[in-house]
């Protein structure tokens, strides 16, 4: 069974896992190892987005007929995400600890609550839109992004 | 009719930001009063310093922040939008403000008018806003348990009040209910709904939120989050049993009740312990140690009401319900309040900010809002304030530097929240200022 309500929850928990890894890395001062864990965070975060702008949400849309709501807003925080990414992979780059620590609390929060409104609502609407044809887009989903643990 | 789905990240900042300035002031003059009236404030919690306090601390510090909190928090985790929120809050902030005034002097003064007058503004700020998060919360098409726990949180509040209304109204037409309801059993159930109904179910039902979410703990187990909510709502329904005509005041079999009530309570403090131990963002912030510190109070507020019931002359000590009182609101929801205003407003504020200066102008982050210093030294000075207050219940000559501290404490947290509010104001400021000159630049050229 890979309906969206499943694959992509337990993603949103593997970003987090990697989020806590790079942090960590950068709390205890090991750049080495900081690049690459937030070169990895990095690339599941960009690849979850890419997984819901370029195939989820098209196809709720067209499901439910509706292309201006909570959609919209998702892609919005998506955009303020990628925003705080960049500000820390300029943080990475430059070794700058406490902008890090700063900027990645602020990010944690927005993840969070982002993924509550997905988790909570967006994802069961989809399934329901979906009927069907959630699975066989559940197993595109899935096939698009990382599984496992950090 | 569908329910209008919106996935509107906040209500305008002005909404909550009343309520959570607003706050702390009247913990300040809870604080004062203490140190003003002294010893005899703290006779027993009858006594009019007590009450007085008591209702400032629940009304304006507790319920202020926590409808401030809920007007901003249902939109998110409900995605449904409250109606008009502009206007609910220009027209609860203030009621609830006077309203509490109202009735911390009806008790310090003993006057009748005040207590109609406080009677009156409460029905009428309740009303509204009640009436305003039903709507939200019911018609939200949002799954989670949470959903639910806040629905119920809602309930109590509707209780609390409806009770708190009839004991205000009593009080100020002077009238006897005796033939109906005994005050004294009035009181038993308001209080039990509006701390336990109200205040902990809250708590309950943002726990299951937000202790996972801001160190990444795991979830609460799935039957844990079922059990507090139905066995509370369970213990309150029995508790009320004592309104019914002839039951009297509260029967012996109800002492059983409360010592379940107490057991849910401290399975729940200890729960929301242990997943924080088992957090995966081993770092300990302000908010984390604030709801450690919660816990630990609700745990030992458990732990005073079993000993209590087990030795009956210590638990019919004129102060008993004091101490029970300091642990309950300053030291489980007051600890929880702090805690979450100092996550809540650097995250509003950033998400506010950068709405406006989007990528052109990033706001600071969220580490930046208010200095962690300042943060820190605060929450000491709560939690010293609280143990102070645990020593005056003890040995009430204490009063003085018991309230000077816990005032004290309350303006740090309103001067660390002010600072917050002031980077708003500066950092919007300087977005107009820049969108208004990147305006003007093409009509000079």
């Amino acid at each position: 069974m890979s309906f969206p309500t499943q694959i992509l929850p337990a993603h949103h928990k593997h970003c987090d896992d990697l989020f806590v890894a790079a942090e960590e890395s950068v709390q205890r001062g090991d750049w080495v190892a900081a690049a690459s864990a937030f070169e990895r965070f990095h690339g599941q975060m960009t690849a979850h987005f890419e997984a819901e702008e370029g195939i989820l949400f098209p196809a709720f849309e067209d499901a439910a007929g509706m292309s201006d709501g909570p959609t919209q807003m998702m892609r919005y925080e998506h955009e303020q995400m990628r925003s705080l990414l960049s500000q820390l992979a300029a943080a990475c780059e430059a070794r700058d600890g406490e902008a890090y620590t700063g900027v990645a609390e602020t990010l944690l929060m927005l993840m969070q609550q982002h993924n509550m409104k997905e988790e909570n609502i967006l994802y069961p609407m989809c399934d329901q839109a979906l009927g069907a044809e959630a699975e066989r887009l559940g197993a595109k989903l899935d096939a698009m992004l990382e599984k496992g643990h950090a | 009719m569908q329910p209008t789905l919106s996935f509107e990240q906040a209500p305008p900042i002005s909404v909550p930001y009343r309520f959570f300035l607003t706050a702390p002031l009247f913990g300040a003059v809870a604080g004062l009063i203490l140190a003003w009236l002294g010893p005899a404030a703290i006779e027993s919690r009858w006594s009019p310093g007590a009450l007085a306090m008591t209702h400032l601390i629940v009304v304006d510090f507790m319920l202020q922040a926590m409808c401030g909190s809920l007007l901003q928090f249902v939109a998110v985790v409900a995605g449904a939008n409250i109606w008009r929120p502009r206007l609910v809050a220009a027209v609860v902030h203030p009621l609830i403000t006077a309203g509490a005034v109202f009735l911390a002097t009806a008790f310090l003064l003993e006057r009748q008018l005040l207590f109609l007058l406080a009677a009156l503004t409460f029905a009428t700020a309740m009303g509204l806003f009640l009436t305003v998060m039903a709507i939200a919360l019911l018609r939200t098409p949002a799954r989670g348990m949470s959903i639910y726990v806040l629905r119920l949180a809602v309930f109590g509040l509707l209780v609390t009040v409806v009770l708190g209304v009839i004991l205000a109204t009593t009080l100020g037409l002077h009238e006897e209910l005796q033939s109906v309801w005994s005050l004294l059993t009035l009181i038993n159930v308001h209080v039990a709904w509006g701390v336990g109904g109200w205040a902990l179910m809250l708590v309950i039902g943002v726990s299951y939120l937000v202790v996972p979410m801001f160190q990444l703990t795991p979830a609460y187990p799935v039957w844990l989050t079922r059990l507090l909510p139905a066995g509370l709502l369970l213990v309150l329904c029995l508790w009320s049993l004592q309104l019914l005509p002839g039951m009297g005041t509260a029967q012996a079999w109800q002492s059983g009740v409360v010592i379940a009530g107490m057991l849910l309570a401290g399975l729940f403090a200890l729960a929301t312990l242990w997943l924080q131990s088992r957090r995966r963002r081993r770092q300990a912030d302000v908010t984390l140690i604030f709801w450690r510190g919660a816990m630990l109070a609700l745990l030992g507020l458990a732990a005073s009401w079993l000993l209590f019931e087990a030795l009956p002359q210590l638990g019919g000590h004129a102060r008993a319900p004091l101490w029970l009182g300091v642990l309950a609101l300053p030291g489980v929801f007051l600890s929880v309040i702090m805690g979450m205003l100092y996550k809540i407003m650097p995250f509003l504020n950033w998400l506010h900010l950068q709405r406006q200066g989007g990528t052109a102008m990033p706001p600071p982050n969220m580490k930046q809002m208010i200095p962690e210093r300042a943060m820190r030294g605060q929450m000491r000075l709560h939690f010293v304030a609280l143990i102070l207050l645990l020593a005056a219940v003890l040995w009430p000559a204490l009063a003085l530097p018991a309230g000077l501290a816990f005032s004290a404490s309350c303006l740090w947290l309103e001067w660390n929240l002010i600072g917050a509010a002031r980077l708003y104001a500066r950092f919007r400021d300087r977005i107009r200022a820049a969108a208004a000159g990147s305006a003007a630049a093409p009509a000079q050229s």
